[in-house]
Protein backbone atom coordinates (compact mmCIF):
# COMPACT_ATOMS: atom_id res chain seq x y z
CA UNK A 1 0.00 0.00 0.00
CA UNK A 2 3.41 2.08 -0.56
CA UNK A 3 1.77 5.56 -2.00
CA UNK A 4 4.40 7.60 -4.39
CA UNK A 5 6.50 9.58 -2.02
CA UNK A 6 7.23 13.54 -2.34
CA UNK A 7 10.93 12.54 -1.98
CA UNK A 8 11.08 10.07 -4.91
CA UNK A 9 10.90 6.55 -3.34
CA UNK A 10 8.43 5.23 -1.36
CA UNK A 11 8.58 3.47 1.95
CA UNK A 12 5.89 0.50 2.84
CA UNK A 13 4.52 -0.16 6.23
CA UNK A 14 7.42 -2.75 6.94
CA UNK A 15 10.11 -0.74 6.31
CA UNK A 16 8.85 2.21 7.93
CA UNK A 17 8.30 -0.02 11.11
CA UNK A 18 11.96 -1.90 10.78
CA UNK A 19 13.37 1.42 10.78
CA UNK A 20 11.67 3.03 13.40
CA UNK A 21 14.45 2.75 16.11
CA UNK A 22 16.85 4.49 13.99
CA UNK A 23 13.89 7.48 13.40
CA UNK A 24 13.14 8.14 16.62
CA UNK A 25 16.90 8.32 17.70
CA UNK A 26 17.41 10.43 14.86
CA UNK A 27 20.33 7.98 13.47
CA UNK A 28 18.96 8.37 9.94
CA UNK A 29 19.95 10.86 7.11
CA UNK A 30 17.80 13.44 6.31
CA UNK A 31 16.55 12.07 3.08
CA UNK A 32 15.60 8.87 4.77
CA UNK A 33 13.88 11.18 7.77
CA UNK A 34 11.73 12.66 5.56
CA UNK A 35 10.97 9.37 3.82
CA UNK A 36 9.65 7.93 7.11
CA UNK A 37 8.25 10.89 8.45
CA UNK A 38 6.21 10.88 5.45
CA UNK A 39 5.08 7.59 6.04
CA UNK A 40 4.26 8.06 10.18
CA UNK A 41 1.77 10.90 8.63
CA UNK A 42 0.10 9.53 6.57
CA UNK A 43 0.23 5.78 7.61
CA UNK A 44 -2.28 5.86 10.80
CA UNK A 45 -1.58 2.24 12.36
CA UNK A 46 2.18 2.81 11.70
CA UNK A 47 1.98 6.50 13.14
CA UNK A 48 0.07 5.11 15.98
CA UNK A 49 3.05 2.68 16.70
CA UNK A 50 5.30 5.10 16.39
CA UNK A 51 3.49 7.62 19.06
CA UNK A 52 3.22 4.36 21.45
CA UNK A 53 6.35 3.53 20.98
CA UNK A 54 7.77 7.42 22.03
CA UNK A 55 5.58 7.26 25.08
CA UNK A 56 6.33 3.92 25.86
CA UNK A 57 10.85 5.33 25.70
CA UNK A 58 9.54 7.95 28.43
CA UNK A 59 7.61 5.46 31.13
CA UNK A 60 10.81 3.22 30.90
CA UNK A 61 12.98 7.01 31.11
CA UNK A 62 10.76 7.93 34.37
CA UNK A 63 9.65 4.79 36.05
CA UNK A 64 13.59 3.96 36.57
CA UNK A 65 14.43 6.54 38.60
CA UNK A 66 15.55 6.25 41.97
CA UNK A 67 16.15 8.62 45.32
CA UNK A 68 19.91 8.48 46.64
CA UNK A 69 20.51 7.49 50.20
CA UNK A 70 21.53 10.65 51.98
CA UNK A 71 24.16 8.35 53.58
CA UNK A 72 25.44 7.72 50.13
CA UNK A 73 26.27 11.15 49.75
CA UNK A 74 27.80 12.05 53.11
CA UNK A 75 30.05 8.40 52.54
CA UNK A 76 31.39 10.05 48.90
CA UNK A 77 31.93 13.83 50.43
CA UNK A 78 33.68 12.05 53.05
CA UNK A 79 35.63 9.39 51.07
CA UNK A 80 36.52 12.67 48.49
CA UNK A 81 37.99 15.03 51.64
CA UNK A 82 40.09 12.03 53.00
CA UNK A 83 41.47 11.39 49.85
CA UNK A 84 41.91 15.30 49.05
CA UNK A 85 44.01 15.47 52.37
CA UNK A 86 46.13 12.23 51.96
CA UNK A 87 46.80 14.20 48.57
CA UNK A 88 47.97 17.22 50.14
CA UNK A 89 50.21 15.24 52.81
CA UNK A 90 52.22 14.20 49.99
CA UNK A 91 52.96 17.42 48.62
CA UNK B 1 27.16 15.72 42.39
CA UNK B 2 24.63 16.66 40.51
CA UNK B 3 24.93 13.29 37.97
CA UNK B 4 24.95 11.25 41.08
CA UNK B 5 20.91 10.35 40.72
CA UNK B 6 21.25 9.18 37.02
CA UNK B 7 24.88 7.09 38.41
CA UNK B 8 22.79 5.71 41.33
CA UNK B 9 20.27 4.06 39.49
CA UNK B 10 22.39 3.09 36.32
CA UNK B 11 24.56 1.31 38.94
CA UNK B 12 21.36 -0.45 40.55
CA UNK B 13 20.52 -1.23 37.20
CA UNK B 14 23.74 -2.57 36.45
CA UNK B 15 24.41 -4.25 40.05
CA UNK B 16 20.66 -5.18 40.67
CA UNK B 17 21.75 -4.87 44.30
CA UNK B 18 21.72 -1.59 46.51
CA UNK B 19 24.70 -2.42 48.36
CA UNK B 20 26.38 -3.27 45.41
CA UNK B 21 25.52 -0.16 43.61
CA UNK B 22 26.46 2.40 46.77
CA UNK B 23 29.68 0.97 46.59
CA UNK B 24 30.25 1.09 42.35
CA UNK B 25 29.03 4.65 42.62
CA UNK B 26 31.31 5.47 45.50
CA UNK B 27 34.41 3.82 43.59
CA UNK B 28 33.27 5.90 40.06
CA UNK B 29 33.73 9.04 42.01
CA UNK B 30 36.84 8.33 43.99
CA UNK B 31 38.40 6.90 40.01
CA UNK B 32 36.93 10.06 38.60
CA UNK B 33 38.40 12.49 41.41
CA UNK B 34 41.78 10.61 41.08
CA UNK B 35 41.59 10.46 37.14
CA UNK B 36 40.08 14.17 37.11
CA UNK B 37 43.63 15.62 35.68
CA UNK B 38 42.80 12.85 32.18
CA UNK B 39 40.12 14.52 31.47
CA UNK B 40 40.13 16.82 28.84
CA UNK B 41 37.99 19.84 29.29
CA UNK B 42 35.23 20.72 26.92
CA UNK B 43 34.73 17.27 26.66
CA UNK B 44 31.13 15.10 27.71
CA UNK B 45 31.70 14.73 31.46
CA UNK B 46 28.72 13.09 31.84
CA UNK B 47 29.58 10.59 29.46
CA UNK B 48 33.05 10.33 30.96
CA UNK B 49 31.37 9.65 34.23
CA UNK B 50 29.72 7.26 32.94
CA UNK B 51 32.62 5.28 31.04
CA UNK B 52 34.26 5.00 34.64
CA UNK B 53 31.11 3.70 36.12
CA UNK B 54 30.65 1.24 33.18
CA UNK B 55 34.68 -0.05 33.11
CA UNK B 56 34.33 -0.44 37.31
CA UNK B 57 31.09 -2.59 37.12
CA UNK B 58 32.73 -5.05 34.48
CA UNK B 59 36.21 -5.15 36.08
CA UNK B 60 34.96 -5.44 39.55
CA UNK B 61 31.36 -6.68 40.50
CA UNK B 62 30.72 -8.45 37.45
CA UNK B 63 33.37 -10.89 38.04
CA UNK B 64 32.44 -11.12 41.86
CA UNK B 65 28.84 -11.58 41.10
CA UNK B 66 29.94 -14.45 39.05
CA UNK B 67 27.32 -14.93 36.82
CA UNK B 68 28.01 -16.92 33.74
CA UNK B 69 27.60 -13.80 31.18
CA UNK B 70 24.67 -14.15 28.90
CA UNK B 71 25.64 -12.96 25.44
CA UNK B 72 22.19 -13.12 23.57
CA UNK B 73 18.97 -12.29 23.69
CA UNK B 74 16.19 -14.01 22.24
CA UNK B 75 14.76 -12.52 18.88
CA UNK B 76 11.76 -10.40 19.32
CA UNK B 77 9.24 -9.23 16.91
CA UNK B 78 8.77 -5.57 16.09
CA UNK B 79 5.95 -3.85 17.90
CA UNK B 80 6.07 -6.30 20.52
CA UNK B 81 3.83 -4.62 23.18
CA UNK B 82 2.01 -2.15 21.26
CA UNK B 83 0.15 -5.25 19.30
CA UNK B 84 -0.43 -6.87 22.37
CA UNK B 85 -1.47 -3.74 24.19
CA UNK B 86 -3.92 -2.75 21.22
CA UNK B 87 -6.11 -5.56 22.57
CA UNK B 88 -5.94 -4.20 26.39
CA UNK B 89 -8.52 -2.32 25.99
CA UNK B 90 -10.80 -0.08 23.47
CA UNK B 91 -10.25 -0.20 19.82
CA UNK B 92 -6.60 -0.79 18.04
CA UNK B 93 -7.20 2.74 16.77
CA UNK B 94 -7.49 4.34 20.07
CA UNK B 95 -3.88 5.41 21.00
CA UNK B 96 -5.10 6.91 24.45
CA UNK B 97 -6.15 3.14 25.19
CA UNK B 98 -2.55 1.46 24.78
CA UNK B 99 -1.04 4.64 26.34
CA UNK B 100 -3.47 4.61 29.48
CA UNK B 101 -2.48 1.10 29.44
CA UNK B 102 1.10 1.97 29.89
CA UNK B 103 0.63 4.04 32.95
CA UNK B 104 -0.65 1.48 34.56
CA UNK B 105 3.08 -0.01 34.73
CA UNK B 106 4.69 0.60 38.37
CA UNK B 107 8.58 2.20 38.50
CA UNK B 108 8.70 -1.65 39.97
CA UNK B 109 7.43 -3.17 36.90
CA UNK B 110 9.55 -1.64 34.45
CA UNK B 111 13.12 -1.57 36.71
CA UNK B 112 12.21 -5.93 36.72
CA UNK B 113 11.79 -5.93 33.13
CA UNK B 114 14.98 -3.73 32.17
CA UNK B 115 16.74 -5.87 34.77
CA UNK B 116 15.46 -9.17 33.44
CA UNK B 117 17.46 -8.45 30.30
CA UNK B 118 21.13 -9.85 29.12
CA UNK B 119 23.68 -7.73 30.94
CA UNK B 120 24.75 -6.34 27.37
CA UNK B 121 21.48 -5.63 26.30
CA UNK B 122 20.50 -3.97 29.72
CA UNK B 123 23.48 -1.77 29.28
CA UNK B 124 22.88 -0.47 26.39
CA UNK B 125 19.30 -0.13 26.56
CA UNK B 126 19.66 1.77 29.66
CA UNK B 127 22.51 3.95 28.23
CA UNK B 128 20.01 4.96 25.59
CA UNK B 129 16.70 4.97 26.49
CA UNK B 130 17.09 6.20 30.56
CA UNK B 131 20.40 8.35 30.27
CA UNK B 132 19.75 9.31 26.89
CA UNK B 133 23.13 9.15 25.21
CA UNK B 134 23.25 8.66 21.79
CA UNK B 135 24.73 5.52 19.49
CA UNK B 136 28.00 7.21 19.24
CA UNK B 137 28.52 8.26 23.04
CA UNK B 138 27.52 4.77 24.31
CA UNK B 139 30.46 2.95 21.76
CA UNK B 140 32.69 5.63 23.64
CA UNK B 141 31.02 4.46 27.55
CA UNK B 142 31.16 0.83 27.15
CA UNK B 143 34.09 0.31 24.33
CA UNK B 144 31.90 -1.73 21.80
CA UNK B 145 31.70 -0.85 18.09
CA UNK B 146 29.00 1.28 16.96
CA UNK B 147 27.05 -1.15 15.31
CA UNK B 148 27.27 -3.51 17.94
CA UNK B 149 25.80 -0.72 19.86
CA UNK B 150 23.08 -0.92 17.55
CA UNK B 151 22.03 -4.17 17.27
CA UNK B 152 21.92 -4.10 20.95
CA UNK B 153 20.04 -1.16 21.77
CA UNK B 154 17.13 -1.98 19.41
CA UNK B 155 17.34 -6.23 20.11
CA UNK B 156 17.53 -4.86 23.65
CA UNK B 157 14.36 -2.99 23.69
CA UNK B 158 12.40 -5.38 21.68
CA UNK B 159 13.55 -7.61 24.58
CA UNK B 160 12.37 -5.35 27.03
CA UNK B 161 9.21 -5.23 24.86
CA UNK B 162 8.46 -8.46 25.57
CA UNK B 163 9.55 -8.24 29.34
CA UNK B 164 7.19 -5.56 30.22
CA UNK B 165 4.62 -7.71 28.76
CA UNK B 166 5.37 -10.48 31.28
CA UNK B 167 5.21 -8.65 33.77
CA UNK B 168 2.42 -6.77 32.78
CA UNK B 169 0.37 -9.88 32.10
CA UNK B 170 1.13 -11.72 34.94
CA UNK B 171 -0.25 -8.87 37.21
CA UNK B 172 -3.62 -8.36 34.17
CA UNK B 173 -2.60 -5.16 33.23
CA UNK B 174 -2.07 -6.12 28.79
CA UNK B 175 -3.82 -8.86 27.36
CA UNK B 176 -2.11 -12.10 26.17
CA UNK B 177 -3.01 -12.01 22.09
CA UNK B 178 -1.49 -9.81 19.01
CA UNK B 179 -3.55 -7.71 16.68
CA UNK B 180 -2.43 -7.60 13.07
CA UNK B 181 -1.48 -3.44 12.36
CA UNK B 182 -3.02 -3.36 9.28
CA UNK B 183 -6.16 -5.25 10.49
Amino acid sequence: MAEESLFGETVNCDEAVHQLYHYLDGELTEDRRLQISEHLNFCGPCGGAAEFEVELRQVVANRCKDHVPESLIRRIAEAIDEESRQHDGER
Amino acid sequence: MEHMPGLYSAALRMTRNAADAEDLVQETYLKAYRAYGSFEEGTNLRAWLYRILTNTFINSYRAAQRRPEVTDVEDVEDLYLYKRMADSGGTAAGRSAEDEALDRFTDDDVKAALEALPEAFRMAVLLADVEGFSYKEISEITEVPIGTVMSRIHRGRRALQKALHDVGSARGLVGSTAIGLND
